[in-house]
């Protein structure tokens, strides 16, 4: 059995009564910028299965519906259609049983600040039915893993961001769920946080604990998932292991090209320059696929001036996840 | 693997309830002196105003503090159930978010919300506890005022408090956060001032339109219980009037406080 199921997974939000810029939190309202009456469509349809002690990636962009996929599974967003399954309880109609599964580490960090550090813990515990003297000595043991056992009894205003983004791992923890959920958890941290954050899940992974995370840095998918699912626009686009990922993306390092004016008439020239594999073109955006790396910019630059345009930025990306995914959605990540 | 296969046993809704209503009898007795401060502030300076400097200067007659005494219990009582609950919600759904983690709990959603109600009236009841002495020892000793009607006594504030602890339920989670001070200015003071608090009902009979027309406001009920209950020998409204009312009037809160509640915490 998986860990979670979901099938034909749609969540259609109301369209926004009067101009409102709240949701912009996850980006949803830009699909709807020609049609502002229109409903927004977050989800349209996503089929997922998750295994058992996987550690599951949810890549895209803003907008992508990630939020919207985790807000549903963990019982906090109702989906329009579709059904998602949680260790056999229905996220819609067992949302209590579901809830006792799972453990969410939000976006942000949302402690409860009228309360110390260790009661954080100790209390989530005790929403979940654990008496103090079981939840004391995890509480403890749990801040001494995540490196912030010297901040227990501190006021969570104390804490640095990142310390707070630990006392949500531990808080996530602390009640031994199935199911872990990340969203965008390293956001806003800075390199040696996320670093050691990381080091964190991947020992979360070794217990055997079921993750998913979504994230939009491509790196951070790659390191730590075992299987990806690419989502933009609400659809699932890619699904796979990272490995297997890179090998689907285009061949070859991508060069990325903004001119000043339409691409289009270069496509056929730069196509028989030496080592150049694929030309796209967007607007004024040129993409070329090369197996030669930068080595094609020159000769790119010298047809583009022949044909009259200049070239206001050059952007290199080597084969990867970001490759692919530019690939698939004529976009990149952030 | 088999962390999927066996289900976790199920928690007690009760044993959650009680674990939420702990952690805010924790959080308000770490900030009782501020939540008194606020929410007694008001009828305290109305006690030292018109229960005893106006009765000083022979503005009012001593009669007047009968009539008064309970009025400012109403409002102790109302006041800081609607601001107990509103004031966090406003704040949780607003921007800190903080109520996500009591949101996961293994309890239904409304449970949650009903725990809110709850822990508003403990602290409405709280606020009126503490204002009763003091307003007894700054008016002096005031006549008629009995605890003989126990009963009465407690069927109303009981069901006051829920009422007004569920109208901060409503209010909290239905009005946008920009809005909160507007929410003290054209719903809490007219509420107050109308509210037959600091006059007895029968009083209006002076003024026929005002006296219908305060019928609308909840505080009303509240006041004129309270009256009936602790000084029945200042004209009042029936209690048996009072009981009904607040009976609806709660029943008609909660039930928008829960929906409410519930559009903001399931999207």
């Amino acid at each position: 059995m998986p860990a979670i199921e979901t099938r034909a997974l749609r969540k259609v939000y109301p369209a926004p009564a009067a101009p409102k810029r709240k949701r912009g939190a996850n980006g949803a309202g830009a699909a709807t910028a020609a049609a502002p009456r229109s409903e927004i469509v977050a989800l349209k349809g996503l089929d997922l299965e998750v295994l058992d002690g996987e550690f599951f990636g949810l890549l895209g962009p803003n907008g992508a519906g990630k939020t919207t996929t985790i807000g549903i599974l963990t019982t906090r967003v109702k989906p329009t259609s579709g059904s998602a399954v949680i260790g056999g309880a229905d996220v819609a109609s067992q949302s209590v049983q579901v809830r006792q599964r799972i453990g969410v580490v939000p976006q942000r960090p949302n402690p409860d600040r009228s309360l110390n550090v260790i009661e954080n813990l100790t209390f989530h515990a005790a929403y979940f039915g654990i008496p103090l003297s079981a939840s004391q000595p995890r509480a403890n043991q749990l801040l001494e893993q995540l490196g912030i056992s010297d901040k227990a009894y501190a006021k969570v205003d104390e804490m640095s961001g990142g310390q707070q983004q630990r006392l949500m791992i531990a808080r996530a923890l602390i009640h031994e769920p199935q199911v872990i959920f990340l969203d965008e958890p390293t956001v806003g941290l800075d390199p040696q946080t996320r670093l050691s954050l990381w080091e964190i899940l991947r020992h979360l992974h070794a217990e055997g604990r079921t993750i998913v995370m979504t994230t939009h840095y491509m790196e951070e998918a790659d390191k730590l998932c075992d299987r990806i699912a690419i989502v933009d626009r609400g659809e699932l686009l890619e699904l796979d292991t990272p490995a297997a990922l890179k090998e689907r993306a285009p061949g070859g390092t991508l060069v990325e090209m903004s001119l000043s004016g339409d691409a289009r008439p270069l496509v056929e020239p730069v196509r028989s320059i030496e080592g150049v594999l694929r030309v796209e073109t967007q607007g004024s955006l040129l993409r070329v696929f090369s197996d030669r790396g930068g080595r094609v910019i020159s000769p790119v630059i010298q047809t583009a001036e022949e044909n009259g345009l200049s070239v206001a930025n050059i952007s290199l990306t080597e084969p990867s996840l970001e490759t692919l995914f530019v690939s698939r959605t004529g976009r990149k990540l952030d | 693997m088999t962390a999927t296969a066996a289900l976790p046993h199920p928690v007690r809704a009760s044993s959650v309830f009680f674990a939420l209503l702990r952690r805010d009898v924790r959080v308000a007795r770490k900030e009782i002196v501020f939540f008194l401060v606020r929410t007694t502030m008001q009828p305290l300076l109305f006690v030292i105003v018109f229960g005893y400097l106006l009765p000083k200067m022979n503005f009012v007659g001593r009669g007047y503090q009968t009539a008064l005494l309970p009025g400012i219990l109403a409002v102790s009582l109302s006041l800081s159930a609607i601001q107990s609950v509103a004031l966090p919600m406003v704040q949780d759904f607003g921007w800190t978010k903080e109520i996500e983690d009591r949101l996961l709990a293994p309890v239904s959603t409304q449970l949650i919300a009903a725990e809110k109600i709850v822990a508003g009236m403990l602290q409405g009841v709280i606020a009126a506890a503490f204002v009763l002495p003091i307003a007894r020892l700054v008016m002096g000793p005031i006549s008629g005022f009995t605890f003989s009607h126990v009963g009465e006594l407690v069927a109303i504030v009981l069901l006051g408090s829920m009422a007004f602890s569920s109208l901060g339920m409503w209010l909290g989670t239905a009005i946008a956060p920009q809005q909160i001070g507007l929410m003290f200015s054209v719903i809490i003071a007219p509420m107050l001032f109308f509210g037959c608090a600091y006059y007895p009902w029968r009083g209006l009979d002076a003024v026929p339109v005002m006296k219908y027309l305060v019928l609308v406001n909840p505080m009303v009920y509240i006041a004129e219980g309270m009256r009936g209950a602790l000084t029945p020998d200042v004209p009042h409204m029936p209690l048996a009037v009072v009981g009904v009312a607040l009976v609806l009037i709660a029943s008609i809160f909660w039930s928008l406080g829960m929906r409410s509640f519930y559009k903001r915490a399931i999207g």
